[in-house]
């Protein structure tokens, strides 16, 4: 005998209705995201632990591979270079299993069923891989610091890395949940993502190399500018565009 | 209460729907079966928004998709062979997690009566990873009627079961049905679908090729007509 009908019309959350129930909604998600991505990574530490030690293999390959003996000028030169290399190297990886762990698990399509705004999803994302970047880049640091004899702390340096992680984690994030989908996805994401973020790429290098030659802020400062316009132009992309990225 | 009109759907030039027409009524209880490759998971996905069709009408809960997805995902608990859930979370992080995406108040309240539905409430605080497969099918079954759904899929739920498990997600499945929820499963194990269903559809090659109540319906004679539907068909096709 078939049980009495549940009623279809009602909504789970009542408080979606309203803008601000949605701009809350959309921010608890967004925090639900990145909280589910730290934890999970703290407990299992596959992903960070992995980016950590091949950043470490990049530099110290570099650090032997180049002249130890070079003039500042060209340790600053190099020393941007290998952390922007050592970056990218880390980060594609990084990028690569944040996505790809979702996808294989099928955890992807469990907040893909939720009714949570896609573009809260990519921020969530987006922001769990910035900190893992983020996180590397602070080993790196100091560990180029000392290899390379520069003062890798320097605050406005900081910032530099900041606005250069912000803006690869940004289309990184865009591009992976793209690649996924592919067989191929490990060549995929870098054969898509490097052309894409070169803009990003060579802002940053010649910025690094300029706050660590501590060149005058005229000669920083569009570098940094164009940092900050392919951040917003990416991020502005991605909101738009990942709902279609990420569907089938 | 789920609404399927001339629905198509193919994967580059692969038709894998060729026009399914289905009607699931409030609160009736649905198997569908067919063969591998029949186009259930296809069907499934569509219905559960996360797939568009090429063609035709779906209406799910009273909203028509893809235009009403987010009102549909509201009122919907999908569960398939895959578990949606994250292996490095407890049990209990898993379903606070999905309750926040759902905006659920009162979500402690939710996350023990749902745990206590399928009988994990001991385990909440238990990694998922150290959970047998049948113990995480049935958190995955809680967290699906976290957000108290209308409407439920299964998308062969039972896969990778052991026998035990499998009576066990039987159980939780019946309470499911007796709750009042409108629920389609889709299963290639028709004594199991029989017992539970009100109803069972007979995919195959694309179509609904066979549609009957489940009633005084005795399973040797339906696997003898299960196997005619799915030979014409073949046939046909």
């Amino acid at each position: 005998m078939q049980a009495e009908p549940r009623p279809a019309a009602r909504p789970v959350a009542t408080d979606l209705a309203q803008p601000a129930g949605r701009a809350r909604h959309f921010l608890r998600v967004v925090g639900a995201i990145v909280w589910k991505d730290l934890a999970a990574e703290l407990r299992s530490r596959e992903l960070l632990s992995a980016m950590i030690v091949f950043a470490l293999l990049v530099i110290l390959t570099f650090n032997f591979a180049l002249e130890l003996d070079r003039s500042p000028a060209a340790r600053e030169r190099t020393g941007a270079g290998v952390l922007w290399v050592a970056t990218v190297f880390t980060g594609t990886l990084g990028l690569n299993r944040s996505l790809a762990m979702e996808k294989d698990r099928g955890s992807l399509d469990g907040m893909l069923l939720a009714p949570i705004d896609r573009s809260a999803l990519y921020l969530g994302k987006a922001l769990g891989n910035l900190l893992f970047i983020l996180l590397v880049e602070a080993i790196l640091l100091p560990v180029l610091a000392i290899l390379f004899n520069l003062p890798m702390l320097r605050p406005l340096l900081l910032g530099v890395v900041g606005l250069g992680a912000v803006g690869y984690a940004a289309v990184g994030t865009l591009l992976a949940s793209l690649a996924m989908h592919s067989r191929s996805r490990d060549v995929m994401l870098p054969i898509l993502l490097l052309p894409v973020a070169v803009p990003v790429l060579v802002a940053a290098v010649r910025a690094t190399s300029g706050v660590l030659a501590a060149s005058a802020w005229d000669e920083i400062a569009p570098w940094i500018n164009l940092l900050i316009g392919y951040d917003v132009i990416f991020i502005a992309a991605a909101f738009m565009l990942f709902e279609y990225v990420v569907e089938e | 209460m789920i609404e399927a009109r001339g629905l198509k759907k193919a994967f580059g030039l692969r038709p894998v729907l060729r026009g399914v027409d289905l009607e699931i009524a409030s609160g009736e209880f649905v198997a569908l079966m067919g063969p591998n490759g029949a186009g259930k998971t296809t069907l499934m996905r569509i219905l559960a928004t996360l797939s568009r069709p090429n063609a035709g009408l779906v209406r799910v809960a009273g909203f028509l998709l893809p235009a009403g997805a987010a009102e549909v995902r509201q009122r919907l608990g999908v569960v398939t062979h895959h578990t949606l859930l994250y292996s490095d979370l407890t049990a209990e992080e898993n379903l606070r997690f999905y309750a926040r995406l759902y905006a659920l108040g009162r979500a402690d309240g939710r996350i023990g009566a749902a745990l206590a539905q399928v009988g994990l409430e001991r385990r909440r605080r238990d990694l998922v990873r150290t959970f047998s497969r049948g113990m995480q099918q049935r958190l995955a079954i809680a967290r699906a009627l976290l957000p108290d759904p209308a409407v439920m899929l299964f998308d062969e739920p039972y896969t990778g079961l052991d026998p035990d498990a499998a009576l066990m997600l039987d159980e939780v499945l019946r309470c499911v049905a007796q709750s009042g929820r409108t629920v389609l499963i889709s299963t290639h194990d028709l004594p199991r679908g029989l017992a539970l269903a009100h109803r069972v559809l007979i995919l195959s090659r694309g179509v609904i090729a066979h549609a009957v109540p489940t009633a005084g319906l005795r399973p040797a004679d339906f696997a003898d007509t299960y196997a005619q539907v799915v030979r014409q068909a073949a046939y046909a096709g």
